[in-house]
């Protein structure tokens, strides 16, 4: 039992000193840049799917620099997969909102009123639309990754 | 500008080609990224920035779990025999010169030159952006004219994650070494 | 229309990894090049001479290049990403129980 320990340490350090300490500075500004793409969707290229990646790929840096502690990624598995779901429950309300309330009752219909062309709160229900996928589309990606190491990792054993 | 288009495409077709025929696994993933990375720049040529920056981060995330999948057993050794299936690869390579050539005649004839103005339909959608109420067409057309395809697409990538978790499932297994 | 040619190469250069390649890592990368050949190939049939980025800004009168083909290329990137991984766990099962990523020893039947 002792050994398994030991052995299970060993191979799961991670990077040196140096390559932490930086991830401990870019992880975090490469998440707000995601944050910042999936937000103005609607004025400049990005929106939801390309700032959804974004985000993912800040994770996957920080679950790389800092080598796959196996219990510590089996205890956080379960928030990624609630994330997921709820957003993509939530992208179904909406739409189904849409159908309810807006005047032209269609599957999907724009009932937030649409602002000034180029205005950060403008274009009715898109932004709200583009936080959720950006939402869904990280979650997705970094349990695809997580779920990827932890079979390594228990494999190795 | 049509030019730079085919240095890279003719980039892509060399990259493709040798990652097909190395024999170390490394070295046909990495070669594989060529490919992947000449297409961000072709996207940038052709005014499509969206498409670009999802292209950089999707191709690195391939990246890394390829080779996350092949770090035990990149020394495969490809051993040729030399009896039958030679003459099976030169039969496909003809079979497909041939294919190749008759679908080529009767493409010619129906495609236009590149850079043809063919809109029929986002002409449309152009004009109607100010309805939709965002700057960026791109979104506009995937957040309110055809956010069905959307939804169509968040479901298939929530099937792909249950597939996934499934598959690389672990407890269960540990009664069986018993 | 030399462009359309060469990705049609690509397609089929995708096309013969698919077929004739005995590890189970170059079968998958091919199908991903013939993903990537068809992908642009939409994107190149959706280009417009002298126009430019499809995005509204004040006071621009030009023309813009076509974007219903970059809405649908963005979705099917991503789906891209999703059916390489479901692929690649499935190899990585397969390398488990048989030891190799050759495909001509992969002969047992039961599960």
């Amino acid at each position: 039992m002792m050994e398994n320990n030991v052995t299970t340490q060993q191979k799961t350090q991670g990077m040196t000193l140096v390559v932490k300490k930086i991830c401990q500075f870019i992880a975090p500004t490469i998440f707000l840049f995601g944050i910042y793409v999936t937000i103005h969707g609607h004025l400049s290229p990005g929106g939801g799917f390309t700032g959804g990646v974004i985000m993912a790929s800040a994770f996957i840096f920080q679950i790389l620099s800092d080598g796959s502690i196996l219990d510590k990624l089996r205890a956080e598995k379960w928030r990624l997969e609630l994330t997921e779901s709820l957003a993509i429950f939530t992208f179904l309300i909406l739409a189904v909102l849409g159908l309810i309330i807006a005047t032209t009752s269609v599957f999907f219909a724009n009932f937030i009123p649409v602002g000034k062309l180029g205005d950060l709160i403008s274009g009715g229900m898109i932004p709200i639309g583009n936080v959720i996928i950006g939402i869904e589309v990280c979650a997705a990606i970094t349990s695809i990754f997580v779920a990827l190491l932890i079979f390594k990792d228990e494999e190795s054993l | 500008m049509e030019i730079y288009l085919i240095i890279m495409l003719v980039l892509m077709i060399l990259g493709s080609i040798y990652s097909l025929h190395a024999k170390d696994l490394l070295s046909a993933v990495v070669s594989y990224g060529i490919v992947g990375f000449a297409l961000v720049i072709s996207f940038l040529m052709l005014y499509a920035p969206d498409l670009a920056i999802v292209q950089v981060v999707v191709e690195i995330i391939t990246l890394i779990i390829m080779i996350a999948v092949i770090t035990n057993a990149t020394h495969e050794e490809q051993k040729r025999e030399y009896n039958f299936s030679n003459i099976f690869y030169l039969g496909t390579i003809l079979l497909f010169v041939v294919v190749f050539f008759i679908v080529l005649a009767r493409m010619m004839g129906d495609l236009g030159y590149f850079g043809q103005d063919l809109m029929r339909m986002a002409n449309v959608y152009i004009d109607s952006a100010h309805e939709a109420g965002s700057a960026n067409i791109v979104t506009g057309i995937l957040f309110h004219f055809r956010a069905y395809d959307t939804l169509g697409e968040a479901t298939v990538l929530f099937t792909a994650v249950i597939g996934v978790l499934t598959i690389l499932r672990h407890y269960g297994k540990k009664k069986e070494v018993k | 229309m030399i462009l359309f040619v060469l990705c049609f190469i690509l397609f089929m250069i995708g096309l013969y990894g698919v077929i004739t390649q005995r590890n189970l890592i170059k079968i998958i990368i091919g199908l991903a090049i013939m993903e990537y050949s068809v992908i642009l190939f939409l994107v190149l049939i959706g280009y417009i001479d002298g126009q430019t980025v499809p995005i509204i800004s004040e006071g621009f009168e030009g023309g813009f290049v076509d974007p219903l083909p970059q809405a649908m290329v963005l979705t099917a990137i991503v789906i891209g990403l999703a059916t390489k991984a479901l692929m690649l766990s499935v190899a990585i099962r397969l390398y488990k129980k048989y030891g190799t990523f050759d495909i001509r020893k992969m002969k047992d039947l039961k599960g």
